[in-house]
């Protein structure tokens, strides 16, 4: 049935375009980096392929805060968290893969356990050495802490501004938690050094290229999974708690029961990004809990435009583009460059760039019909253009240009 | 009194927030099937009676029963709601992004959990209720637009549509006419009058024109309790009415 409504003519052209291009892509760029030769044009060097595979990770990151910023309303500013769970649950299944390769040649304890004398390895530590456990922990880790930190926070209806706030003190609190050396997370450094994934060495191009694809579908499994959430009933429903919460209430939803869901989804997401990321980029510590980064998260969201599917990807490969472009050119300067893109977003594109897309087409096809209209002798007063360009922008069922605005803080 | 035959039972009840007492030992009774006009000053306290009704606000002390067994005191908005109590807020308040359609369709009777709503499929059947209720409020052509692009009185509409779709015992309307014009004033009388035939309702409002076009029992209330009820001939006629509401 979902299927049914995904083929539906013209149903959401861009949701399947996208996740069209993203299963290309998956295909495509792994085979220019393996099969074509590096004197070859087409060819895709190996750095690039791991940085792109980075970027899709953060896009996965922005989708997972999308569905409950821009479709609930909540500002979570500690997305951050599930996406460094995830990472971390990933990490230690690659850390018992070293097994005596290690420096100090431990077939059980990671190095940092044996440098900081651990007798033997910690019961959490159990069963990190199976994938099928450890990619249960991805879900199951940021998953259960979203549940039970939602569960609290939306029934006592924390709202707005307190639970962006309570969201960034949780983040805030798992970066403190996790850089002490007791914690058993190897402290500041993290998790690192690794040798295998499933077998295959994590550094060999084929490896980064299969985890590119890797991430490139799950990407485009999560853009279908949203579209199939937000385009529900229960999608509605969510929206309708973003816009009138109360309402919900009198109506006989739960609306905490409705944040929660949507809450845990995205936070399992979120995971599923970290433990892509991690394996990609080599290395997993507390700093990926740092508040800023969840903070970065939202400016992306915001840049591609917030409530809609596709904004959050545009936003976040954008800006990361970016920021690898202008902390390579002018390093000091990229975070005023953030904050600046942040406040222009805000003030100039407050639907980001999908949202400016849509009403600039939504104009042009007002143009064109007011043109259409004169050429014919009609009289083009019968229908101003303002008001075509705010049923073009919002046809039924097109859920990327609602308005009235999710507002940031509620 | 006897809670038999009653649709709502309001005894002693009483509020306050920080000291000023919203609600004072007010009593109010409605019967099964009954219409009832409820008028009263800025900050009588009529809404925050809704509030107590639908579980938004707990009474500090008093019996808040309907149906004449289940106390509500005891249940909060969401299962108040599922009972069969349907409010329309001072302001009108629709999912401004949804169509008038998604607008019911959320409204309409049925499961209120999660996985339910994740996997439904929109039957003959609701589809069916959908067009009944558009025909009742009168939004049959606008079924597709959104609910922002309404107009204020429409939206009033919609929202009584969206308390019908609920198919409640009771339904609260706070001041369903304020920001009408005179003909969707009548239109609404109607159209309350119409409901009231197999519901029972409480209407908040101060247009004491549109009271009047109900021609139901009247109770006025003042600082937080009932000051005189019965007939809007009655009550209007009364010394205290006048002198704190109406004015001479």
């Amino acid at each position: 049935m979902i299927t049914g409504r995904f083929f539906a003519a013209g149903a959401d052209r861009r949701i399947a375009i996208t996740i069209f291009i993203l299963l290309a892509v998956a295909v495509i760029v792994p085979l220019l980096n393996l099969a074509v030769s590096p004197a070859n044009a087409f060819y895709v060097p190996s750095y690039i392929v791991a940085l792109t595979g980075k970027y899709l990770c953060y896009a996965l990151l922005a989708l997972a805060l999308d569905l409950v910023w821009g479709y609930c309303g909540i500002l979570s500013l500690g997305h951050g968290a599930f996406f460094a769970l995830g990472g971390y649950a990933m990490g230690m299944y690659l850390m018992r893969q070293i097994g005596s390769r290690g420096v100090y040649g431990n077939p059980i304890l990671p190095d940092f356990m044996v440098f900081l004398n651990y007798k033997e390895l910690p019961w959490f530590w159990y069963g990190f050495d199976h994938f099928w456990f450890a990619g249960l922990m991805v879900l199951a880790v940021p998953g259960l802490l979203a549940f039970v930190f939602g569960w609290f926070a939306f029934r006592s209806r924390v709202t707005g501004v307190y639970l962006s706030i309570i969201t960034q003190a949780m983040t805030y609190a798992l970066l403190l938690a996790f850089f002490r050396n007791d914690m058993g997370f190897g402290g500041n450094n993290g998790l690192t050094d690794f040798k295998d994934i499933l077998g295959f060495n994590v550094q060999a191009d084929a490896t980064r290229s299969a985890l590119f694809a890797a991430s490139a579908v799950t990407l485009a499994v999560a853009v279908f999974v949203t579209w199939a959430i937000v385009g529900s009933k229960y999608g509605k429903l969510l929206m309708a708690v973003r816009d009138a919460e109360s309402r919900t209430r009198f109506l006989g939803w739960r609306a905490e029961n409705v944040k929660l869901f949507a809450f845990t989804v995205s936070a399992v997401m979120a995971g599923i990004a970290g433990a892509l990321y991690v394996p990609q980029v080599g290395i997993i510590n507390p700093g990926e809990f740092e508040p800023a980064n969840s903070i970065e998260v939202v400016v992306w969201a915001a840049v591609g435009g917030r409530g809609t599917i596709v904004g959050p990807i545009i936003g976040a490969l954008l800006v990361n583009a970016g920021k690898s472009w202008f902390t390579g050119v002018l390093p000091e300067f990229w975070l005023f460059a953030l904050g600046g893109l942040f406040v222009a977003v805000t003030l100039l594109l407050p639907k980001g760039i999908i949202g400016m897309w849509d009403s600039w087409r939504g104009n042009a096809r007002a143009l064109r019909a007011a043109s259409i209209a004169e050429e014919a002798g009609a009289d083009p007063d019968v229908q101003p253009p303002a008001k075509i360009v705010r049923s073009a922008a919002r046809k039924p069922g097109d859920w990327s240009a609602s308005s009235p605005e999710p507002q940031p803080a509620e | 009194m006897s809670k038999s035959n009653t649709i709502l039972y309001l005894d002693g009840v009483s509020v306050s927030f920080d000291g000023f007492r919203a609600i004072n030992n007010l009593s109010l009774v409605l019967d099964k099937g009954e219409m009832r006009a409820i008028i009263g000053p800025n900050g009588a306290g009529k809404t925050t009676m809704m509030d107590i009704v639908t579980g938004k606000t707990r009474p500090d002390e008093g019996e808040v029963f309907f149906d004449g067994q289940v106390d509500l005191t005891k249940h909060d908005e969401a299962e108040i709601a599922m009972m069969g109590i349907g409010r329309k807020f001072q302001k009108p308040t629709v999912f401004e992004s949804h169509t008038i359609e998604e607008n019911l369709m959320l409204a309409l009777k049925g499961p209120r959990s999660i996985f339910p709503a994740l996997f439904h499929r929109r039957s003959a059947a609701e589809m069916r209720q959908i067009d009944d209720i558009l025909g009742i409020i009168r939004l049959g052509d606008k079924r597709n637009e959104f609910a922002a692009n309404l107009s204020h009185g429409q939206k009033q509409w919609l929202e009584i549509g969206m308390l019908l779709a609920q198919d409640p015992k009771l339904l609260l309307v706070d001041e369903p006419v304020a920001g009408m014009t005179d003909a969707e004033t009548e239109e609404t009388a109607r159209l309350l009058k119409d409901i009231a035939r197999d519901h029972s309702v409480i209407v908040v409002e101060h247009d004491m024109h549109f009271v009047r076009e109900l021609g139901v029992k009247v109770t006025c209330l003042h600082e937080g309790s009932v000051l005189s009820e019965g007939t809007l001939d009655f009550v209007s006629a009364d010394e205290r009415v006048v002198e704190v509401y109406l004015g001479r």
